[in-house]
């Protein structure tokens, strides 16, 4: 009966939030961000990649993104993940929540035979965790985010997660199929095997699934399925700052800094 | 399973909706300050400030929506909703908002609101302008605009959702200022019937592990620790305590259990608008500066003189915390007890 899980991980690649500013007419320079696997995305990689050794399985990770990601995807891979999907077409730019969602659950039921959805708690880029839920819904599953730790009951096929929530924690059981998110910082990510990754650069190719493969309407995705746009951009610097360094010997700094100190109580 | 885009006839949508987040009757500070703010929104363009509540047990708290500011509350009372479950929340909004169809509805960014709004917003076909620390209304008196951080926070994007509705939002913690309890404000209570089917939860709540809760987020002094301290936060306490301010730690600190998460500031825990911040050993990403960025005096000590945090401070020492933190104290100790006398 118990047959073996097959987990998704949903993997973001996102720019460095710190190499990403604003130019002089408020449009973004994001010329000089280096892109890196979204942070909580490898707590999610983790997460499956560990689940599939304790419970046998496979693991498979999606991302929609530009066509250079699949290196991301290999990388993805040297983590111990089986395949690696990129959800690629010109028009899934410029999604939303709403069209992200729906284009990734696409992937998911492509896939067929999901038990579990991995993501991460949030994108670092200005997501806010509302993927995972969206996702749940296209799907018709059930949803935990913020998950901590995630057990499979094989005996009664559902999953035991605990999640954080204001309160403190609760520890709850859902049935399969499922979509859950971790949070940033709840295990420590293997890293990436090289030698693997340099075997998945020479001989894997990564799948790509545009709109067609995924019989989406490019009406209904990327910009055009979503429903906010983006009125403009602001920077927010916060208050500006005297930026005076104070020097001497860690006695002198002391003295200067308990006569600021009760300045500005 | 693709739905297109509704193209709703936006003018049918009338009011701004609250649902109000609350632990067994204790409603969260984030939920009074958007109250608190649809109030104001409320009052400056003539529109309906509606709360929603949803448990057991709540006439108390619909008084007291009204006293914070609301015009009416919807109460839905049901076993069902005594504890949070995306299957009956879910539901029991959906059928509100398809009868009575708010213009606007605002839900607080904490782990539960985010959980809800996230599958609302996909049921209900509409957009969500999430994580907003910025809310207004356009001057006719429709359409939501909210800023949200990017990029960890030192950008915000301006967010609208002109076609579809409601316009859905969830706002972080710390940002809005809630109202005065006003208890003279009246206003009507309607008592909702959910159609709750007992299948409907498949979710089962096995354990409560709750966690002793602080709120920093009004703190008039901050000392704020990063990873430079390494795992021992005595210095920071003693500094703290000399200072009577609140402790504040980063993310990674709170990732370990050095302290708790509500302990944790940045864009994913609280905003802290303190007098006098003192940061110490803390890098200086985006992510934890969004949430100390609104601070009236910031004094950082990092080892490193290229740290970021250096960009965001008023008064900054390259030196080892080590070094400074006992001196610092001693200093202050000798300040504070001789004006003491
Ligand atoms: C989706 C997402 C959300 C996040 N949300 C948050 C959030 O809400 N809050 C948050 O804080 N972070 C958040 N982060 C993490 C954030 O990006 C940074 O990784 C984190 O803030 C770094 O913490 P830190 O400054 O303590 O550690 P580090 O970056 O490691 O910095 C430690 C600093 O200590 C200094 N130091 C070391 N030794 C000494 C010494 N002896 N004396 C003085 N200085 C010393 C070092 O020079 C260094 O600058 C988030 C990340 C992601 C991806
Ligand atoms: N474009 C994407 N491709 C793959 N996964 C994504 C994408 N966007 C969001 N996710 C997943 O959803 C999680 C939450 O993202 P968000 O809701 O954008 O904050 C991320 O940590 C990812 O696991």
């Amino acid at each position: 009966m118990n047959k073996e899980l097959h987990i998704v991980v949903c993997v973001k690649i996102v720019p460095k939030p710190e190499d990403v500013t604003l130019k002089e007419d408020n449009t973004l320079d994001r010329a000089n961000a280096e892109s890196v696997i979204n942070p909580p995305d490898k707590n999610a990689v983790e997460t499956a990649v560990s689940l599939k050794e304790r419970y046998g399985g496979k693991v498979t990770a999606i991302s929609m993104g530009p066509p250079f990601f699949d290196d991301f995807m290999r990388l993805i891979m040297a983590m111990g993940v089986d395949d690696a999907i990129l959800l690629s077409d010109r028009a899934f730019a410029g999604a939303d929540t709403y069209p992200t969602t729906l284009t990734l659950a696409a992937g998911i039921k492509k896939l067929g035979d999901v038990d579990l959805v991995i993501c991460g708690e949030e994108s670092s880029d200005g997501g806010t965790g509302n993927v995972p839920p969206g996702i749940a819904e296209w799907l018709g599953w059930t949803q935990a985010t913020y998950c901590h730790e995630i057990d499979y009951d094989e005996i009664q096929s559902r999953f035991v997660v605990k999640r954080s929530v204001s309160t403190g924690y609760e520890v709850i059981s859902i049935p399969k199929p499922a979509v859950v998110s971790v949070e940033l910082g709840v295990n420590s990510p293997r890293f990436p095997n090289f030698y693997l990754k340099q075997e998945y650069d020479q001989s894997y190719k990564v799948t790509i699934w545009d709109a067609k493969a995924l019989n989406l309407d490019p009406e209904t995705v990327g910009l055009k399925g979503s429903h906010t746009t983006v009125d403009s951009l602001k920077s927010s610097k916060g208050k500006e700052r005297k930026k005076q360094f104070i020097v001497g010997s860690p006695k002198e700094i002391a003295e200067k800094l308990a006569t600021i100190i009760l300045e500005n109580m | 399973m693709s739905k297109t885009k509704k193209p709703t006839n936006t003018t049918d949508w009338k009011g701004i909706w609250v649902i109000l987040e609350h632990a067994k009757g204790k409603v969260s500070g984030v939920s009074w300050e958007i109250l608190g703010k649809a109030r104001e929104l409320g009052d400056r363009y003539g529109i309906r400030v509606s709360a929603v509540l949803l448990g057991t047990n709540l006439d108390e708290v619909a008084k007291e929506a009204i006293y914070r500011g609301a015009d009416e509350v919807y109460v839905a009372e049901h076993e069902a909703l005594m504890h949070y479950s995306w299957e009956a929340h879910t539901k029991v909004v959906t059928d509100l908002v398809e009868k009575y169809r708010p213009n606007i509805l605002l839900l607080a960014a904490t782990h539960n609101g985010r959980d809800l709004a996230g599958r609302l917003a996909v049921r209900l076909n509409t957009g969500l302008t999430a994580d907003v620390v910025e809310l207004d209304i356009e001057p006719e008196g429709e359409l939501l605009v909210g800023s949200v951080p990017g990029f960890g926070g030192s950008i915000l994007a301006v967010i609208k959702c002109e076609h579809s509705r409601p316009q859905m939002a969830t706002i972080r913690p710390g940002v809005l200022i809630a109202q005065e309890l006003d208890t003279s404000r009246t206003g009507e209570i309607h008592k909702i019937a959910s159609d709750i089917p007992p299948n409907l939860i498949t979710t089962q709540v096995l354990q409560e592990i709750p966690v002793e809760s602080v709120d920093i987020s009004k703190a008039k002094r901050i000392v704020a620790a990063g990873r430079g301290v390494g795992t021992n936060l005595e210095l920071v306490e003693e500094l703290a305590e000399l200072l009577d301010a609140a402790i504040g730690v980063t993310r990674p600190l709170a990732d370990i259990g050095l302290k708790s998460r509500d302990h944790q500031i940045g864009s994913t825990g609280v905003t802290v608008r303190p007098k006098l911040a003192i940061i110490v050993g803390v890098s200086g990403a985006a992510h934890f500066v969004s949430g100390i960025q609104d601070a009236e005096t910031i004094i950082s000590i990092n080892i490193d003189e290229e740290a970021l945090i250096f960009d965001h401070s008023d008064y900054c020492v390259v030196a080892d915390l080590n070094d400074v933190l006992p001196e610092l104290i001693e200093a202050l100790k000798a300040r504070l007890y001789s004006t003491a006398k």
